[in-house]
């Protein structure tokens, strides 16, 4: 299949710094699908997210979005259309005063057609779900509605590819699930290839791949189930894994037989049920 | 309590004084200013209170909005009131111990007050109707000529804007880290001038701190959303003239020469 980012032997070091940040990543990540990358504080991945737009260039190796070098200075502006980034704090990526103008900032910096980014704007906030909101101030938003705002703010580039560096992290419970489910429903239905940077397991239960970094390397590359399976190694790695998968392991370990896989609640609950039925 | 500073804030609204175009309101400003300055008599600070109340009613914001965006700089406008009444030469009104009022002296006050409030009045309204958006695009037209001589107009408008969209996000943060302070046992309100400015000191340091992580991180989501100065850009809201404009053009040079009049034929 078509790969939309190919990284191979990424090398970073920050300016002044000794040790790397990034040493040594290939990653080749397929068009359309929704990868989550995992990673405990100062793994690496923030820096990794603004590789893939040019915001920080390779110390060696080679980054390329849609066939776009990083590194070509000429086409910088296409490879940022290509793939959007949307950061932590919905606070320091609001531009405007008001909703709609704050959609349209990308289009107005693309030099798009202004009947054409009315359109796109409008476009962009009923994906999010954030249409009826188009004429409130954002600084007067709940977390998740201005987080989907920022989303709307990329949508409008009308990007290939959408990076999400931790957008959950400064949201309650239901902010959360409303950015989760807005972002997987890009991914699902119109084909944006998701890249979710996070410190929740549950998130990455329903991506297509995961990927676990650690002092800048890939340490763990794979489907959740079977990642999230080798317990131990994110337990070194000073990461957690969703409950389910703890709930499997010690089940496990006190010898009731149950696939480890089963990471998503309902194959756990099935998983489990069939053992206990086995049991009695 | 600092969430009652509306400095720069936008009232969103759906009249005549907010469908304008930017440009006819801020050259509307400084007509408004223009004719301020000259007025000198009690018919022209008639005529330019009346246009002000005229352009309030019409904007539909309330008064206590406006008053309380007064209340930050009532000290100001009491001591200009004060300097004026005691310190103007004339005809004596009233003498007692060292105090002198003059009939010019009173005079005088009334009308530098009410220039003070005038001014206060409309430049606030301009932002009240206007979002901050319109605002700098109707500023970063009007200054285009500028940028012919290397004036960087469109970093300069762009920069007001940012400063206009962090205003309401910064005093939210004051006042958070103020209470976080108050509940570890700060005190902001009691003590000396001195005392109170030193209690403000370790609310300062974070809120610097803060505001330079915010500016780097909203500096890389900029860039990260194709930002790369005003080169090439459009604009989804096109300004547009319309007869709405030219009608407060109108009456906005009929009120200053008008008042001009009047002070050179010294009616
Ligand atoms: N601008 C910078 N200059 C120098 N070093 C930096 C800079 N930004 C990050 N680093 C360093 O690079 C390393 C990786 O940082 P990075 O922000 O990529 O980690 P992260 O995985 O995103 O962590 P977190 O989970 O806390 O967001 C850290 O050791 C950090 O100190
Ligand atoms: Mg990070």
């Amino acid at each position: 299949m078509d790969k939309i980012i190919k990284i191979e032997n990424l090398h970073f070091t920050y300016p002044g710094d000794e040790i790397p940040t990034l040493c040594g990543i290939d990653l080749e990540i397929e068009r359309g699908s929704f990868v989550a990358v995992l990673g405990h504080n100062g793994s690496g991945k923030s820096t990794l997210a603004k590789l893939l737009n040019a915001i920080l260039l390779p110390s060696d190796g080679k980054v390329t979005v849609s066939g776009i070098d990083t590194a070509d200075k000429e086409r910088t502006l296409e490879l940022r259309r290509t793939v959007g980034l949307v950061f932590q704090n919905p606070d320091n990526q609001i531009v405007a005063n008001l909703v709609e103008d704050d959609v349209a900032f990308a289009p107005e910096n693309l030099g798009v057609e202004p009947e054409e980014i009315r359109r796109r704007v409008d476009d962009a906030l009923k994906t999010v779900g954030m249409y009826e909101y188009r004429m409130h101030a954002p600084h007067l938003l709940s977390g998740g509605q201005k987080q989907r705002v920022a989303i709307a703010g990329i949508l409008a580039m009308q990007p290939d590819c959408i990076v999400l560096d931790e957008p959950t992290a400064m949201l309650d419970p239901i902010g959360r699930r409303e950015v989760v489910s807005t972002v997987s429903r890009l991914c699902r239905e119109k084909g944006i290839t998701v890249l979710l940077i996070t410190h929740h397991m549950s998130e990455c239960v329903d991506a297509d791949r995961l990927i676990v970094l650690s002092e800048g390397k890939v340490v763990a590359d794979g489907v959740p189930s079977d990642v999230f399976a080798d317990a131990d190694l994110l337990w070194s790695e000073g990461l957690s894994v969703p409950a389910t998968t703890k709930l499997l392991y010690e089940l496990n370990k006190s010898g009731i037989n149950v696939p480890l896989t089963a990471i998503k609640t309902d194959d756990c609950a099935t998983a489990v049920v069939n053992a206990l039925n086995l049991v009695k | 309590m600092l969430k009652d500073v509306t400095l720069g804030q936008y009232f969103p609204g759906d009249t005549a004084a907010h469908r304008l175009d930017p440009r006819t309101k801020l050259v509307g400003v400084l007509i408004f200013i223009i004719a301020l300055f000259s007025a000198v008599n009690w018919i022209s600070y008639g005529i330019m209170l009346a246009v002000t109340i005229a352009c309030i009613a019409i904007s539909k914001i309330s008064i206590k909005t406006i008053t309380k965006g007064l209340k930050p700089l009532v000290v100001i406008i009491i001591l200009t009131g004060l300097l004026n009444l005691f310190y103007t030469q004339g005809d004596v009104l009233i003498s007692f111990w060292v105090i002198t009022i003059t009939k010019q002296g009173l005079k005088r006050a009334l009308f530098m007050t009410s220039r003070i409030i005038l001014l206060i009045c409309g430049t606030f309204l301009l932002t009240y109707t206007t979002s901050p958006v319109a605002l700098t695009s109707g500023l970063e037209r009007l200054l285009k000529p500028l940028s012919k001589i290397k004036v960087p107009v469109h970093e300069m408008s762009m920069m007001m804007s940012m400063a206009l969209r962090f205003i309401p996000t910064l005093i939210e943060e004051t006042d958070k880290i103020m209470s976080a302070q108050k509940a570890r046992g700060a005190d902001f309100e009691t003590g000396s001038l001195a005392q109170r400015a030193k209690a403000l000191l370790p609310l300062l340091v974070p809120l610097f701190v803060s505001s330079f992580r915010r500016a780097d991180e909203l500096a890389v989501a900029m860039e990260s959303r194709c930002y790369h100065g005003g080169s090439g850009r459009t604009a989804m809201k096109r300004l547009k003239m319309g007869s709405i404009d030219y009608l407060a053009f109108t009456l906005g040079f009929i009120m200053m020469f008008g008042v001009i009049a009047l002070a050179y034929f010294g009616l």
